[in-house]
């Protein structure tokens, strides 16, 4: 792949998704792109790309930026913040509910890591009042089907997961691990971008949306962080990764960092 | 200074284990089979026990049946580490005992995550 075809990639990214990806790295778009290449018939990365040029398909396009979008997750990512969210927040806002339900959305969920480390708290510690909605969404609609099959690797399943837990909530699949269908069925699925308007998603108690914003270019982050800040209830939180900055008009819980409030209700309820 | 003893019959799995453990602040010890590991137990009863659950001569939960016998041998956190991926052969792992599992081959940040997880971190 030329210098050239490497730009046209990065920029292609950050148009479709927001993607910030360096175009000095090569080999990471490569490496990233192969199984596309693969996939869809090219002899390498270098024919896709030049496809993608000369086409201008955008399914092709497409499949490229989804490819490229980063995925590293785990189960329980920071345990304690997951603890957080089920022990403390979901109860309270619970309390708060006249129905009772507490909605919480994982944006940008990759293979489903994340939505599924609640769906096991909500097997495991189930909410005392209330009634917990999950939903989960991705960019990708490959990585969307791999998350509703809920089938990992001996490595993935090891990341967060206790023993116990593993032999708990999973089933045997060949060399992989299922987890349980009643526990695959608790989760609602949806395509999102979440460049695009958000607003007909509706509000939700508790979105998170962690190590997804430090992946996009400065402009798609920050029109990223409005949208999902308006897809938050008045008393919700928006939950981000780790050192991630949160949008405008939102504050850090003080013991968790990651965890944002609106500043207007950590004002009133002071 | 905490300690664990490594028992495994391969030494290629003894020298990564040992690297492993011993970066996250351990004095490891090594033995091939079970009865040489109770032996160490023995001489010196360690803090962790990471524990190959298929050995030709005495098996982990042999190993591990015969270790908590021993004076002091309900101390050791016991984390089997096998190839095994049956989660039937993980529960019994789980149901004698150990206090963790890891699926071979592992990591680093898997045995971190494990020693986290078991309390011995």
């Amino acid at each position: 792949m030329t210098a050239d075809d490497n730009l046209f990639l990065a920029e292609l990214c950050a148009e479709l998704a927001g993607l910030k990806i360096d175009p000095h790295k090569g080999y990471l778009i490569e490496s990233r792109l192969g199984p596309v290449a693969r996939r869809e018939g090219f002899g390498s990365v270098t024919e896709l790309v030049q496809a993608v040029r000369a086409r201008g398909e955008e399914r092709l396009a497409l499949a490229c930026a989804e490819a490229m979008a980063p995925g590293e997750t785990a189960f329980f990512r920071d345990r304690a913040v997951f603890e957080h969210v089920w022990r403390e927040i979901a109860p309270q806002i619970a309390r708060r509910r006249a129905d009772g339900v507490v909605r919480i959305w994982s944006a940008g969920c990759g293979p489903g890591q994340e939505i599924y480390s609640l769906a096991m708290l909500q097997a495991e510690q189930p909410a005392p009042t209330g009634r917990v909605e999950l939903f989960a969404s991705d960019l990708s609609e490959r990585l969307l089907d791999r998350a509703r099959l809920g089938v990992y690797s001996s490595f993935e399943v090891q990341r967060g997961l206790s023993a116990r837990q593993l032999v708990r909530h999973f089933e045997n699949r060949d060399e992989h691990f299922q987890l349980a269908k009643r526990l695959r069925q608790d989760v609602r699925w949806r395509r999102v971008n979440l460049l695009d308007d958000l607003t007909p998603l509706g509000v939700f108690d508790v979105v998170m949306c962690r190590y997804v914003l430090s992946g996009l270019t400065d402009e798609a982050r920050r029109r990223a962080a409005d949208e999902l800040a308006r897809t938050v209830a008045a008393d919700g939180v928006l939950v981000l990764g780790a050192g991630e900055a949160p949008p405008p008009g939102f504050v850090a819980d003080p013991a968790f960092g990651c965890v944002l409030r609106r500043a207007v209700e950590v004002r009133a309820a002071a | 200074m905490k300690t664990c003893l490594v028992v495994d019959e391969s030494r290629v799995v003894r020298k990564v284990a040992r690297r492993l453990v011993e970066d996250r602040g351990f004095a490891v010890a090594e033995a091939g089979d079970g009865m040489e590991g109770l032996a160490w137990c023995r001489a010196m009863m360690p803090d962790l026990v990471l524990l190959d659950a298929s050995m030709p001569l005495m098996s982990g939960l042999d190993f591990m049946r015969r270790l908590r016998l021993e004076p002091g041998g309900r101390a050791p956190k016991v984390i089997f580490c096998s190839a095994e991926t049956n989660l039937e052969r993980i529960r019994e792992a789980l149901d004698a005992g150990a206090a963790e599992y890891i699926i071979k081959p592992f990591d680093g940040d898997i045995v971190a995550e494990k020693l986290a997880l078991a309390g011995v971190a």
